[in-house]
């Protein structure tokens, strides 16, 4: 594993999520024989192009057929293989979802699905390249589970679990480049198991994803007007890390879900679900996402801040909500 | 003011008549050119501009459609499936005078409805959202079912990428629209070779792309896609082929008119800088402001 530290973070932040889940890979895959990077015809488009001229024989490029790349995984997978397969979100989990399904979840082929550009990433290319329905869509897959690292150092941390990892995992990638730095030096990271990055208080953000820093940038720019935000990453979504929110609740007045996905069926869904069936907390349950509907485009920071999940627009939901409790 | 836009403005006045205009295909080049360096922004320009001539001749001669009233019931339906190459349909919509130069302008602006993929609306002649490959053509399909059923004479127009014939969702259009023998529908195939990561190497050595459309059942035409009278003949057997569907094979060049953008896929998306803007012009053969 290469050392997370204040100059790496700055370096991999400014070359991006994408670019760094390829040269993630290409570095696990040169230690590694074991590992194999599949792709549909988005090698370029996901840092792994120096992967396929380094590795050849560990790089398989489909052809822009996704349904056929989950397959093709699957049966690597099932040879042994520690199988990365990626493509933009809508096509991973979607186009092939049904894939995803008999492969991964019925058969439970320990393939590594890796979402690129999700949630608004892919900016000017619009709503066909937006993934913001793909949790709920995966979620419901039985024995998938689901990561969604918040930053590039969380990228090199969840390809390292999955590696030799014997279940298949969902791999949600969001954030372009100059993403949020989220970790500047090495930290505890386990599958199922959520990272607190500011402690319970009496508002707590649960966020996963790029979008946890932007959590904390809100938190840290109420901070000087007497609130006191906790957040934590709930970087697995699936299965959720239950002792963490279950603290969180006993802790907080208000908790509130941010998340780059649709309201419906995502980790908002996933927090509700999990309290419903554990019983209300005292606390109010508050989930911020993607409304209904396909709305108008444009560049990532745009999408943010014109859907309020940029820091600015996450500080100012924090407000209206501690105003109404 | 330019011809076009004189023709524009002359079809405004008259109204409803159809106009061929006398588009030409390297104001359709300029076009791609300018609204790409404009925006500031990565944009799909090689695949843009290798469907240029193909574009050209479909809505000049071979559509029925009248840009000053994109609604027409009776209108032909062109569906851009290979999506990404929103550029090159945006540049000969406006030309063909669907809509302005100011509406143009907005191409990949925050907020705007041109993007870099089609998003469905009709008012200005963008029939279908496509840029998930591999849709296209059944939506294609089934709209032209409907015109067999209630009996229109209106034919869809279908273009499709030859990496984007690595979907299976397009086979399996192929085989039913064969199988319902349907010819109110036409695939472009617009075969520059390249895809995302480089060469179709799918469609390059042990199975070729013609033969696949003819081992379909399809009606195969293949052509110089640069070709202006081939692209006409083949757009006129087409329609004269009344057993089932034609796929016009259009072989291409990735990037063409643009010498350094030729065959060389790191301009399937990218960034037209200033630099690189007068580069463009000057292959183009026009003059730069400085000479
Ligand atoms: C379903 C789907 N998978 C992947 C992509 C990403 N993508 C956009 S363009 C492209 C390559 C397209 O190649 P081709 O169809 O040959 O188009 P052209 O070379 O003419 O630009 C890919 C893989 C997509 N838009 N849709």
């Amino acid at each position: 594993m290469v050392e997370i530290s204040k100059r790496n973070a700055r370096t991999w932040s400014r070359m991006g999520i994408r670019a760094i889940y390829g040269q993630a890979l290409a570095g696990y895959a040169a230690e590694n024989p074991n590992v194999i990077a599949v792709s549909a015809d988005l090698g370029r488009s996901s840092g792994l192009d120096r992967f396929s001229k380094e590795y050849p024989n560990q790089f398989i490029n489909t052809g822009i057929a996704e349904q056929n790349m989950v397959g093709v995984a699957a049966g690597l997978a099932r040879s042994g293989f520690d199988v990365f397969a990626s493509t933009f979100a809508p096509f991973a989990s979607m186009r092939a979802s049904e894939q995803v399904r008999m492969n991964m979840g019925y058969m439970g082929e320990p393939v590594k699905l890796v979402a690129l550009g999700s949630g608004f990433a892919m900016g000017l290319l619009g709503n066909s390249h937006y993934g913001l329905e793909d949790l709920a869509v995966m979620r419901a897959i039985p024995g998938l589970t689901i990561v969604s690292p918040a930053d590039c150092a969380e990228i090199y941390k969840t390809l390292e679990a999955c590696i030799g990892h014997r279940k298949p995992v969902y791999i949600r990638l969001t954030g372009g480049v100059n993403c949020p730095i989220v970790y500047e030096e090495d930290y505890d990271f386990q599958l199922g198991k959520a990272v607190w990055i500011k402690p319970a208080a009496d508002i707590t953000l649960v966020s996963a994803g790029t979008t946890v820093g932007h959590c904390r940038s809100a938190a840290d720019a109420l901070a000087g007007e007497g609130f006191t935000i906790g957040v934590l990453n709930m970087h697995t979504i699936k299965p959720l890390d239950k002792e963490a929110l279950a603290h969180a609740a006993a802790v907080s007045c208000t908790l509130i879900v941010v998340e780059e996905h649709m309201r419906t069926g995502g980790l908002g869904s996933a927090v509700l679900e999990f309290f419903a069936e554990v019983g209300a907390p005292r606390c109010r349950i508050v989930t911020y996402g993607i409304p209904d509907r396909y709305g108008e485009t444009g560049t990532y920071p745009y999408m943010l801040k014109t859907s309020g999940l940029d820091a600015d627009g996450i500080a100012r939901l924090i407000k209206r909500e501690t105003a109404n409790a | 003011m330019s011809l076009i836009e004189i023709n524009v403005m002359r079809s405004r006045v008259r109204g409803l008549r159809t106009i061929i205009y006398m588009v030409s295909d390297l104001d359709i080049r300029k076009t791609i050119v300018d609204i790409a360096f404009k925006c500031g922004e990565s944009a799909h320009i090689g695949g843009s501009l290798s469907m240029v001539e193909l574009l050209n001749v479909l809505f000049g001669e071979v559509l029925k459609h009248r840009p000053v009233e994109p609604e027409w019931p009776d209108r032909d339906l062109f569906i851009l499936s290979k999506g990404h190459a929103v550029l090159g349909y945006l540049a000969v919509l406006h030309l063909y005078g669907y809509f302005d130069a100011d509406k143009l302008a907005t191409f990949q602006a925050d907020g705007s409805d041109l993007i870099a993929h089609p998003v469905k609306k009709l008012q200005l002649g963008i029939e279908s959202s496509n840029g998930s490959l591999g849709q296209g053509l059944s939506f294609g399909l089934g709209l032209a079912l409907g015109m067999e059923l209630k009996n229109e004479d209106r034919r869809v127009y279908v273009m499709l990428g030859d990496g984007e014939c690595n979907e299976g969702s397009v086979w399996e259009t192929a085989a039913l629209a064969a199988e319902r023998g349907t010819n109110r529908l036409c695939a472009i195939v617009d075969e520059n070779h390249f895809r995302n990561d480089g060469a179709v190497t799918t469609y390059a050595n042990k199975i070729k792309l013609a033969g696949i459309w003819r081992a379909f059942g399809w009606n195969v035409i293949e052509i110089d896609g640069h070709d202006r009278e081939q692209i006409c003949g083949a757009f006129a057997a087409a329609r004269a082929y009344e057993e089932g569907p034609t796929a016009i094979v259009a072989s291409t060049v990735k990037g063409r008119g643009i010498d350094f953008m030729e065959a060389n896929n790191d301009w399937h998306h990218n960034r037209i800088t200033s630099n690189v803007y007068k580069d463009c012009l000057r292959a183009l053969g026009l003059e730069t402001v400085d000479g």
